[in-house]
């Protein structure tokens, strides 16, 4: 599971000077549970993330993941997580089967277990037709496919999705979307950031609305509903944000 | 530190670079084709241009000397060039290059001679001109020949024989090995040529690896994984080291094949091309290529450091950058670093010493210079190999250092 509280990131930028990218937010993601992290472009989702998978380092506050601390115990985190966002991209020159026996090396596995889980996934996502081939010849769906199984190859006990369907078509989107729900099945702890409201509504347990670096609003679909006395998930957000009155504009 | 982890990512970078057709042409085909490459055109032009000054004679005219009808016929019939008609443009036709030197002959000049005075002869020329130089040595030679004649009849005139205006001879004799001779004449060349092909070697791997990572998205990827990031510096650091050991390597090899293969070649030339005169020329020639092979040796053993300097620089300077071409931005200015210091190891009278042992590229180009013709200064050498060794090590840790930056890290 994750464990997020009081996590704070602040960068320093030439024009703007200190800009904090991501305050004070604190949630937890359960085991088999998915976490949708809705917001804006630029409202700190990203850098959320990241410090969950020990890519940045938080300024303040603290995070545990699948119970280790980001900070302290950063290789450990990232033993336990598979991270896939818009921007994990794969090496073009590598087949699918090195890209997975590479991610399984650097994960610690061995060799033999590699193929196994190379096997297994290849069946489960439909891979056997490209995975000898390189990964710069896939469509746009061969790629997704080869970057979930990348994911899993090290069998990660949480996930974390950073806008995974960002400027993929509707039917690789749908992959997506398919496999984050099966994660679940699978118990694994799934925090997932988006700004469509159709994924969060279909496929998240709990929201959060994060705005400017702040986490403003937090619930069940259902919960949210109540609070703000909306159906649409879209209004709800709306109020959510207008109601807590932005520091600047919008980022 | 995990060495499994750093080989496994040494691997797939080599095995990623191998099949990529860019590495290849920077390892593999340019160090291989650039010296032979080099060595022929240089060649050519120069056989072209020697050839052309040894078969067609240079051309001269002869002013005055109506009053002077020996040294006018004898002028005229030297063979080492063709006499023109005397025309009065003949200062335009040297400037047109049509002409290559003019004689002349003043008034009285055998009458001058015959009195027991000195005579002057002028020669008009152009200088630095090949041909013109050629026409003023012909015709300096011919008169040296005459002016000897007249000197050893007025000595005998006197009852003297030739000692008597020559009291004292001086010879110079060589007695550097043939390797310093060449050591000195190309020796500055070799090594600055291995740090040029060692820095371009690992130019490309180092921006790929780095900011082109960065620009594609992979790097991402990469440092989800639970590998610890000296593992991943080191990984692509041994890499970018390969590609530019790779590139010295071919373009030793490819040194080593013109130089043998060409310096043959060359030196049957230069015999076949004159003979007579030509011995000392092919002599000269195998002088200047030829060079201590110990010292080749360690000339490579001096730039390994150099290397792993390169390696690690590159890698710092271009992992800064967001993309491929920013990184080419930074990078190709820094050729002029490597430029600098090596055009200063060639001219001659640097010599090395203790202060310039100490700084960078100048310190192993000069070093080499001194090796490939056979001197060893085993205290200065033990100093530039150290030295490089601690810069390696300081950009080595910068490039770590900069790695751990998540500003630099994800600078986009």
């Amino acid at each position: 599971m994750i464990e997020a509280s009081e996590l704070t990131k602040t960068f320093r930028d030439k024009q703007r000077g200190e800009v904090r990218a991501v305050d004070a937010v604190s949630f937890r993601v359960e085991v088999g549970q998915i976490y949708g992290l809705l917001g804006a472009n630029g409202a700190g989702k990203t850098t959320v993330l990241r410090m969950l998978a020990t890519l940045l380092r938080p300024t303040s506050g603290r995070a545990t993941v699948a119970g280790h601390d980001v900070v302290t115990g950063a290789s450990a985190v990232r033993a336990k997580v598979g991270f896939l966002a818009a921007s994990t991209a794969l090496y073009g020159r590598l087949t699918a089967r090195e890209t997975l026996t590479y991610f399984g090396r650097l994960n610690g596995l061995g060799d033999a277990e590699i193929a196994a889980r190379t096997a297994r996934l290849a069946e489960e996502l439909d891979m056997q037709d490209f995975l000898d081939r390189r990964c710069e010849q896939f469509s746009t769906g061969m790629k997704q496919k080869t970057s979930i199984a990348r994911t899993l190859i090290h069998d990660p006990s949480v996930m974390i999705f950073d806008e995974p369907t960002l400027g993929l078509d509707l039917m690789a989107a749908r992959t997506i979307v398919k496999f984050v729900r099966e994660c679940r099945g699978r118990g694994k702890a799934v925090i997932y950031s988006t700004h469509i409201m159709s994924e969060v509504e279909k496929l998240c347990d709990v929201i959060g609305i994060i705005h400017d670096g702040r986490l403003l609003a937090e619930g069940t679909l259902a919960q949210l509903r109540q609070r703000y006395g909306e159906r649409e998930l879209e209004e709800i957000f709306v109020k959510a944000v207008g109601a807590n009155a932005p520091r600047g504009a919008s980022a | 530190m995990n060495f499994k982890n750093i080989f496994t990512i040494y691997t797939k970078e080599l095995r990623d670079m191998l099949r990529d057709r860019r590495t290849l042409i920077s390892m593999v085909v340019i160090p291989t084709l650039a010296m032979p490459a080099l060595f022929a055109v240089v060649m050519a032009v120069a056989f072209r241009i020697q050839s052309e000054v040894a078969t067609t004679l240079p051309t001269i005219m002869i002013l005055g000397g109506d009053d002077s009808a020996t040294m006018a016929t004898a002028l005229r019939a030297h063979a080492g060039y063709r006499v023109l008609p005397t025309s009065d443009n003949w200062r335009q036709l040297i400037a047109d290059k049509q002409l290559r030197a003019v004689v002349a002959v003043p008034a009285g000049f055998e009458a001058a001679v015959q009195r027991g005075e000195s005579a002057e002869i002028k020669i008009y020329y152009y200088e630095g001109e090949v041909r013109s130089d050629r026409a003023v040595r012909e015709v300096r030679g011919f008169i040296n020949g005459e002016r000897a004649k007249i000197v050893a009849a007025r000595l005998a005139a006197h009852g003297l024989g030739p000692a008597a205006i020559r009291p004292i001879e001086i010879r110079a004799e060589n007695v550097a090995p043939p390797e310093k001779v060449g050591g000195n004449l190309i020796g500055g060349i070799i090594p600055y040529f291995f740090l040029l092909m060692a820095f371009s070697g690992a130019m490309y791997p180092a921006m790929d690896l780095t900011a082109g990572e960065k620009e594609r998205g992979t790097m991402a990827t990469l440092l989800c994984s639970p590998v610890g990031r000296i593992d991943i510096v080191l990984g692509k650091f041994f890499m970018i080291l390969t590609a530019s050991l790779g590139t010295v390597t071919f373009s030793l090899l490819s040194l080593g094949a013109t130089f043998s293969v060409g310096g043959a070649f060359v030196a049957q030339r230069i015999a076949g091309t004159s003979p007579g005169t030509s011995t000392r020329a092919a002599d000269k020639f195998a002088e200047m290529t030829s060079l201590d092979p110990g010292g080749l040796l360690a000339v490579v053993v001096m730039v390994l450091p150099m290397v792993v300097l390169f390696a690690a620089v590159l890698f710092a300077i271009s992992l800064f950058a967001k993309s491929f071409k920013e990184a080419q931005s930074y990078v190709s200015p820094l050729v002029v670093v490597i430029v600098l210091p090596g055009v200063i190891g060639l001219l001659p009278g640097v010599e090395l010493n203790v202060r310039l042992a100490l700084v960078p590229i100048l310190n192993v180009s000069l070093a080499s210079k001194e090796l490939v013709s056979g001197v060893w200064h085993w205290d200065l050498l033990a100093l530039i190999f150290a030295s490089t060794c601690v810069y390696a090590a300081l950009a080595l840790g910068a490039a770590v250092k900069m790695f751990n930056r998540e500003d630099v890290i994800f600078r986009m």
